[in-house]
């Protein structure tokens, strides 16, 4: 059987972590003042779902956390108890445990079990808070030692039977089945008489071989009752209480019974048998209403005729349990059907990311095939051939758009990224005591899959360090006249073919005079002429940190010159603009995909190469008189009062060029990192949006190249790795 | 030609693992993700069997059974409900909405074919 | 250590032969022919619209789109010194997958795909090739001619040939 449920572990893995984010998200998004039903709904069916999954699958210690769960959401949602921020935590980190279960399900690390009973408990006591009229404390401390398999029996009787066994104005019959291993006899008598003062008792049957006690009490006091008048003898652990029928059962239709099989044994029967056969159907994995539309009636006749063989066989089948998860399945849904609730499901099919990139590259070679026939057709008569025209138009219109659409595919809303740090303020919010919202917007926002998966640690870590440097403390904030409250933004729009993602926070802003001397300790060359936004670059220098003690939030300071690094490496671009005392933004700007990228095609020579337009400021000739030799090697130019060192591609590139004069060619201006440079070339050509295309993939590295891409001609066009050359020139000219 | 079955769950996993035992017994499945889709689906075809989850976001399967037992076509075909629980409370609240029989998850393949055979003869 | 390699080679050969007769690419590369495993073999081009990259061996012409796919072209002519590197219509490249890596190499000609069983497979005697010997399977006869069979794969992403950054090995 588990190699049938295997094919179906990797879906039941997706679809838990979905759900397990789903339901993290609504947590934190809870008004605890005044919760949502419908946000309860949502987790409770959460944990629900993975629930079900899970013992479907066999993964038991999902199951039993789940249910630990569930029982505690039932509760809320059915606002039998109030809900708290501590219970916020404590499902957090339920979630978590889960989170670890799952991964260790995947093969992934190993669950953490220490963690896993810590987290139960604390659900376990939040559950009994609302029957500290059953006096359970007794049970909390000696069941943590049970089998964790019977745990999820104490929390599911006291929410079932509390609930419309409660009418205290009819006869209710219970089944109380419970272990008499270690009740001595007279403990046991003592409590077959506590049972008969509540109402009328039969004893079904007393201590087997198994030392199973079934009792039966038909009584008007509702369950609770008889739970206490239990609890001192029995463990609860080992204790099943169970609503069975009413004596009266014709006569309602409101308490009704698992199966109209008993109803006919009550009319007919005596009523031990009637006890047996309840517990009988309750564990039974399936059955059939009798009089239902399309019932069988032989499997019926069969299930009845087995209900009146020797009790024995009956217990036979009740141990024939064929589920692990067997004990929790009669948890109660007090469900009003509550319709319109947003489905999140949407028809999709998972495709492999290769295939994805193989039609990226198929549909590149079709534009390309398309231009060439564009090419060729361009010269015949368009007055003969309008008929190829007109089909050469749709030609270019539909490979467009079926390019746009492929490319289309591999992106993702960014709130895939945004939606996990709701949980990171919220932790580090209360780590550091200090009142944080995080407000998105532009989640819907799509950028590329590669991006997203990048992006998503360098961004954490801004959230992080506006949390941990930017907001302020609640009182600090408050002597400032400001709310108590800080306020973090993730915003993220489209802006021309780039992304541009924010990290704002209305907190302290950077202290420029702070920077400066905390640049010049770290040996950072600093010049008091610098801009407020040089300065405020200065925090992503490598062993720079303003914070003035370590913290474990933010380290030491690492981290934020890999932020920018690798914002970089994402062929994006890192800002800050910061107001003190008003708050700091960083921005981020990325182009829309790794695969493509807005380039500036330039001729060297007989070559084309193509500079990526992010690294361009300006292009411009000069004259003669700007051009300057330092010590009779380097070249610089003077642009704009600066001097700026010369990269020549052809020398570079060992290419014979046109020009060999700079005054002759172009000199495109170039910034990376704030250091600029011209790059000196024949020509410009154009722009183009390319599609970037290793080098390495089936070559290697080459200096001063960072990749290639296919031409409308077909022809391959290297990408110059701008940075590098920007940098070389400088260590080679000054 | 095999028997028709609309499976409604809200959850992937299960709706999968269904769909696959079914169909390998020769049944012809159809899965809906929620209670108002398989009822879109049971308007559109009518199925031979129903099986359906309880508690689902949109529409539940308790409102499910009420509507389509409303519907004449699936008057008398079986539709039995898949539940984590097994309380009567829940089974009684199946039947007055017109379950023909109840499914307790977590369940085996076997136990589906089961029932499933037992209502589809 | 080549007469260690060379034996292994052989083994490797055999037992392929065994089951399958080893299938062989020839080609024609000054004035000896070459045999390469079959399997290795992608397809065969003509040899256009290469874009050179600068500073690479003169060996290395560049690289050119196939398919979407940037792939290096390198003359095989020029690296072994032999022929006249000459590029025209009838020029050839031969396009090699090795090691999931997908390059062209350029060489006199192709002849043809043979067939070769073990017995007609010798070791690598101690001879003046042009290619080293550890890159070389051993010597192939089929109808008076004699074959060098090379282990393409070893020799493309040998340091020797620095088409692989090496530091990923």
């Amino acid at each position: 059987m588990s190699t049938e449920l295997e094919q179906f572990y990797e879906v039941f893995f997706e679809e838990s972590s979905e759900l397990l984010a789903e339901m993290e998200a609504c947590l934190l998004g809870l008004d605890l003042s005044s919760p949502d039903p419908e946000d309860l709904n949502a987790i409770f069916r959460a944990a629900h779902s993975i629930k079900g999954g899970a013992g479907t699958f066999g993964f038991t210690d999902m199951t039993e956390m789940t249910h630990m769960l569930e029982s505690l959401l039932d509760k809320l949602r059915k606002g039998e108890i109030e809900i708290r921020s501590e219970m916020i935590d404590t499902f957090l980190r339920a979630g978590d445990i889960i989170k670890g279960q799952l991964a260790a399900h995947r093969g992934d690390g190993a669950a953490d079990e220490a963690a896993a009973a810590e987290v139960s408990n604390e659900l376990k006591q939040f559950s009994e808070e609302t029957t500290e009229a059953l006096n359970i404390d007794k049970e909390s401390t000696s069941s943590t030692t049970e089998q964790p398999d019977h745990k999820p029996n104490e929390a599911k009787n006291v929410v079932v039977e509390s609930l419309p066994a409660t009418s205290k104005t009819e006869q209710v019959s219970f089944n109380i089945e419970f272990s008499s291993s270690g009740i001595n006899s007279k403990s046991l008598e003592n409590l077959f008489s506590n049972l008969s003062d509540l109402g009328k008792f039969e004893k079904l049957l007393v201590s087997d071989k198994e030392q199973n006690c079934k009792l039966r009490l038909t009584t008007y006091t509702c369950e609770e009752n008889i739970w206490e008048a239990l609890a001192f003898v029995v463990n609860p652990s080992q204790l099943k209480i169970e609503k069975a029928s009413q004596t009266e059962a014709h006569t309602s239709t409101k308490l009704d019974v698992s199966s109209s099989i008993q109803i006919d044994e009550i009319t007919s029967d005596k009523p031990s048998k009637t006890a047996v056969e309840t517990e009988n159907s309750a564990c039974e994995p399936y059955g059939f209403f009798s009089g239902a539309p399309a019932a069988p009636i032989e499997t019926e006749k069969k299930v009845k005729t087995e209900s009146h063989s020797d009790p024995s066989v009956e217990q036979n089948i009740l141990e024939e349990k064929s589920f692990p998860t067997d004990t929790i399945n009669s948890l109660p849904i007090q469900k009003q059907s509550k319709p319109n609730a947003p489905t999140t499901e949407t028809t999709s099919i998972r495709v492999s990311i290769e295939k994805v990139d193989q039609m990226i590259n198929l549909v590149g070679e079709l534009v390309i095939t398309q231009a060439m026939l564009a090419q060729t057709a361009s010269e015949v008569d368009p007055v003969i051939y309008e008929k190829l025209n007109n089909g050469m138009n749709q030609l270019e219109r539909n490979t467009r758009n079926l390019q746009e659409a492929v490319m289309s595919i591999r992106m993702l809303p960014i709130s895939f990224v945004f939606s996990r740090y709701p949980r990171v303020v919220h932790d580090l919010a209360s780590k550091l005591d200090k009142k944080v919202e995080l407000k998105t917007v532009g989640e819907g926002t799509e950028l590329d899959k590669g991006l997203i998966e990048k992006i998503a640690d360098p961004l954490t870590h801004l959230v992080r360090n506006s949390l941990d440097h930017g907001i302020e403390l609640p009182e600090k904030r408050i002597a400032t006249g400001k709310v108590a409250k800080g306020t973090i933004t993730l915003r993220a729009f489209h802006q021309g073919g780039s992304i541009v993602i924010e990290v704002g926070d209305d907190g302290a802003g950077l202290n420029r005079e702070k920077i400066m001397a905390k640049a010049t300790e770290r040996g950072i060359s600093i010049h008091e002429g610098m801009s407020d936004q040089e300065v405020w670059m200065l925090i992503f220098e490598p062993g720079f940190s303003t914070a003035e003690k370590v913290t474990d939030v933010s380290g030491r300071g690492v981290g934020m010159d890999v932020v920018k690094r690798n914002i970089k490496d994402m062929g994006g671009r890192i800002e800050i603009d910061s107001v003190q005392g008003v708050g700091t933004r960083i921005t981020i700007r990325l182009p829309l995909t790794l695969a493509i990228l807005d380039g500036l095609s330039v001729a060297v020579g007989d070559q084309m190469f193509i500079v990526p337009l992010t690294y361009i400021t300006e292009s411009l000739q000069i004259k003669n008189t700007d051009i300057k030799t330092v010590n009779g090697v380097g070249r610089v130019v003077h642009v704009r009062g600066d001097y700026l060192p010369v990269i020549a591609l052809h020398e570079i590139f060992n290419i014979k060029p046109n020009a060999t004069r700079i005054e002759d060619g172009i000199l495109i201006i170039l910034d990376a990192e704030g250091h600029k440079a011209a790059m000196f070339v024949d020509a410009l050509i154009g722009q183009h949006q390319v599609v970037i295309k290793s080098l390495e993939n089936n070559y290697r590295r080459v200096m001063g190249v960072s990749g290639a891409t296919i031409m409308g001609d077909g022809k391959v066009a290297l990408i110059l790795d701008t940075t590098g050359l920007v940098m070389a020139s400088h260590k080679d000219s000054l | 030609m095999g028997k028709t079955i609309l499976t409604v769950d809200d959850s992937v996993s299960i709706r999968q693992m269904i769909s696959f035992t079914l169909k390998g017994a020769g049944y012809e499945v159809t899965e809906a993700v929620d209670g108002q889709d398989a009822l879109d689906k049971a308007q559109r075809e009518t199925f031979n069997l129903v099986l359906t989850d309880i508690n689902m976001p949109r529409m539940d399967g308790l409102k499910l059974l009420e509507k389509l037992r409303g519907l004449t076509p699936y008057k008398t075909i079986p539709i039995l409900m898949l539940t984590t629980e097994s309380c009567s409370e829940m089974k009684a609240r199946g039947r007055d909405a017109g379950a023909t029989g109840w499914l307790v998850k977590p369940f085996n393949p076997k136990s589906l074919l089961e029932i499933i055979s037992q209502v589809t003869k | 250590m080549s007469l260690q390699q060379t034996v292994t080679s052989i083994d490797s050969v055999s037992s392929a032969a065994n089951q399958v007769l080893n299938e062989f690419l020839t080609f024609r590369l000054g004035n000896e022919e070459y045999g390469i495993d079959i399997l290795k073999v992608q397809e065969i081009r003509g040899y256009d619209a290469i874009t050179q990259i600068a500073n690479s061996p003169e060996f290395i012409k560049g690289v050119v789109n196939l398919r979407g796919i940037i792939v290096p072209i390198i003359d095989m002519r020029i690296k072994f010194k032999l022929g006249v590197a000459e590029y025209d219509q009838f020029t050839v490249v031969i396009i090699l997958n090795v090691s999931g890596r997908v390059m062209g190499i350029v060489v006199d000609g192709v002849s043809d795909v043979i067939n070769l069983d073990i017995d007609q497979v010798r070791a690598t005697p101690d001879f003046g090739s042009v290619i080293d010997t550890k890159y070389i399977m051993g010597l192939g006869t089929a109808d008076e001619r004699m074959l060098i069979l090379v282990d393409i794969e070893k020799l493309m992403t040998s340091e020797d040939m620095g088409l692989v950054d090496q530091t990923l090995n």
